[in-house]
């Protein structure tokens, strides 16, 4: 099977192996606006495997083939203190003045076209992250990676971040993969579910009842408990 | 009686198990003003307890003025200096020897500092040597210098930049070396490497820690002054003390000494003024 013409992550055999194999022949294709949530309890190589498909870490073994443009929202914002708002926004640019006018865009859709001159330490953690957001959407990826981006906030701004994610993702279209924890959150925002599990995709659905998607739905709960079953929870 | 009974557990006296928490009320925020206001008052009137004390010691013969002249013949010490045109002679000399040799300590300091702290092979070259180099103190290689670089103003100058070199590569190396890996990564998500990353990630996080040498490096380069002073000095604050002692003129002495120690605060104030303007990003950085 070659990758056609619109796969944008193809990732087949990859192993890495710490004191054991973390990832043990993992195989992942994306297209060009798949939303995938990949779940998995700690520890289980989650982030090993986005860090791989971001290119911070080396697979040992197999191979990835991922596009030059890509971001990553971290759990923790990781803005440069020293950089005001705007540059942290375009701190990948080649000329960040010229592209000043392409960093106030993507602080409006985030809603803080008036931080753009703030200091990073002065924002909330909610008004950082959405920094971060901004930062990663700014470049136009073709690969987007969110590493648990809202594991660190509280509930209710959580709840507007996964609205402004949704919303912004639908509009710049990039492929994404999602690592959380969160079983409701992978169901209200993918399209397709993995579960990672010895080293290797375990369990793979689709989520294919249409978005907004309620947690009040009988098929988001049978999704629910199935996952969590899979998960070993329920 | 000799039949045995079970012993009941010993029970505490136990206090009434709910506690009434006194609200500060009326009198409690009145101590509060008077506390405060007591500090403010002890801040000022110690310090000019000491000084009248130290006043009335020789108006009422407890010293001996040669031993220990009183504030206001100091004051009077400083009137003769700045009639004779000493302190104007002597201070810019003393100020030149310090910040020439700190100028040439700092520079050093930083760039190894930034040379370890950005290469491994700068680490590798540099950190071993110059931690070892740290270890000695500067006073004990007064007489080497002397050898070395004879009686003029040269020894003045190298003993100022060596004492300064390592509080400033210390501080800057740890500096780079402390930047938050998450960050450096976040940076390299986005394309950057090489220069790039340095100047747009590492260095602007690591400027605090290279201002804190500054500062250190400053204060030391005002300590290294005095010593060097001590070498066969021929004009600048440490002439002036010299020579007052070797007049018998403790007056002046002291004068020197309280120009040095002016010297170490104007520098303190200097250096915190410079770290707020450098380093607006930070939230509230105290001046003074």
């Amino acid at each position: 099977m070659s990758p056609s013409a619109e796969t944008v992550v193809d990732a087949r055999g990859v192993r890495r192996v710490f004191d054991r194999a973390v990832l043990d022949g993992v195989d992942l294709q994306l297209k060009q606006g798949d939303f995938v949530a990949l779940l998995g309890p700690s520890g289980t190589g989650k982030t090993t495997l986005l860090r791989i498909l971001a290119g911070l870490d080396a697979a040992d073994d197999g191979q990835v083939l991922v596009p030059r443009k890509r971001s990553v929202v971290f759990q923790e914002p990781r803005l440069i203190p020293a950089r005001r708002v705007w540059r942290n926004v375009v701190l990948g640019s080649r000329n960040p003045r010229r592209d000043r006018k392409k960093a106030v865009t993507a602080l409006t859709e985030v809603g803080l076209a008036a931080k753009s001159d703030a200091w990073p330490l002065t924002l909330s953690g909610g008004e950082a992250q959405r920094v971060a957001l901004a930062r990663a959407l700014v470049t136009e990826p073709g690969l987007l990676l969110l590493d648990e981006p809202f594991a660190a906030l509280d509930a209710l701004t959580r709840i507007k971040m996964h609205d402004l994610v949704a919303e912004l993702i639908q509009r710049h279209n990039p492929a994404v993969l999602l690592v959380t924890h969160d079983v409701d959150e992978a169901i209200l925002l993918s399209d397709r579910i993995l579960i990672l599990a010895d080293g290797s995709i375990d369990v793979d659905v689709a989520v294919d009842f249409e978005k907004p998607r309620r947690r009040s739905d009988p098929r988001f709960i049978e999704l629910r408990t199935h996952l969590l079953e899979r998960l070993g929870v329920s | 009686m000799t039949t045995s009974e079970l012993v009941p557990p010993p029970v505490k006296k136990a206090g009434p198990a709910l506690e009434s928490l006194t609200a500060r009320g009326r009198q409690g925020r009145l101590r509060n003003v008077t506390r405060t206001w007591r500090g403010r008052v002890l801040r000022i009137a110690v310090p000019v307890g000491l000084i009248v004390l130290w006043q009335l010691s020789s108006v009422l013969g407890w010293a001996d003025e040669f031993t220990l002249p009183p504030p206001s013949r100091i004051i009077a010490a400083y009137q003769e200096l700045w009639a004779n045109g000493d302190i104007q002679a002597a201070l810019p000399i003393s100020l030149k020897r310090a910040g020439t040799g700190l100028a040439i300590g700092v520079s050093l300091g930083l760039v190894l500092g930034l040379f370890a702290g950005l290469w491994k092979i700068g680490e590798e070259i540099f950190d071993a040597p110059l931690q070892m180099l740290r270890t000695i103190p500067f006073i004990a290689v007064v007489p080497l210098f002397i050898t070395w670089f004879g009686i003029g103003e040269t020894p003045k100058l190298v003993l100022i930049a060596a004492a300064t070199i390592f509080p400033m590569y210390l501080n800057t190396y740890h500096g780079v070396r402390g930047v938050d890996k998450k960050l450096i990564e976040s940076g390299q998500t986005f394309g950057l490497r090489g220069w790039r990353l340095a100047a747009r990630v590492i260095l602007p996080t690591a400027l605090p820690a290279a201002l804190t040498g500054l500062r250190y490096a400053a204060g030391v380069s005002l300590l290294a002054l005095v010593l060097a002073e001590q070498i066969n000095a021929r004009e600048g604050i440490g002439y002036l003390v010299n020579n007052a002692n070797q007049n018998q003129r403790p007056d002046i002495v002291i004068a020197g000494i309280l120009i040095y120690a002016l010297l170490g605060i104007v520098v303190d104030v200097l250096m915190r003024v410079a770290e707020h303007f450098a380093l607006p990003w930070r939230p509230r950085v105290a001046i003074g």
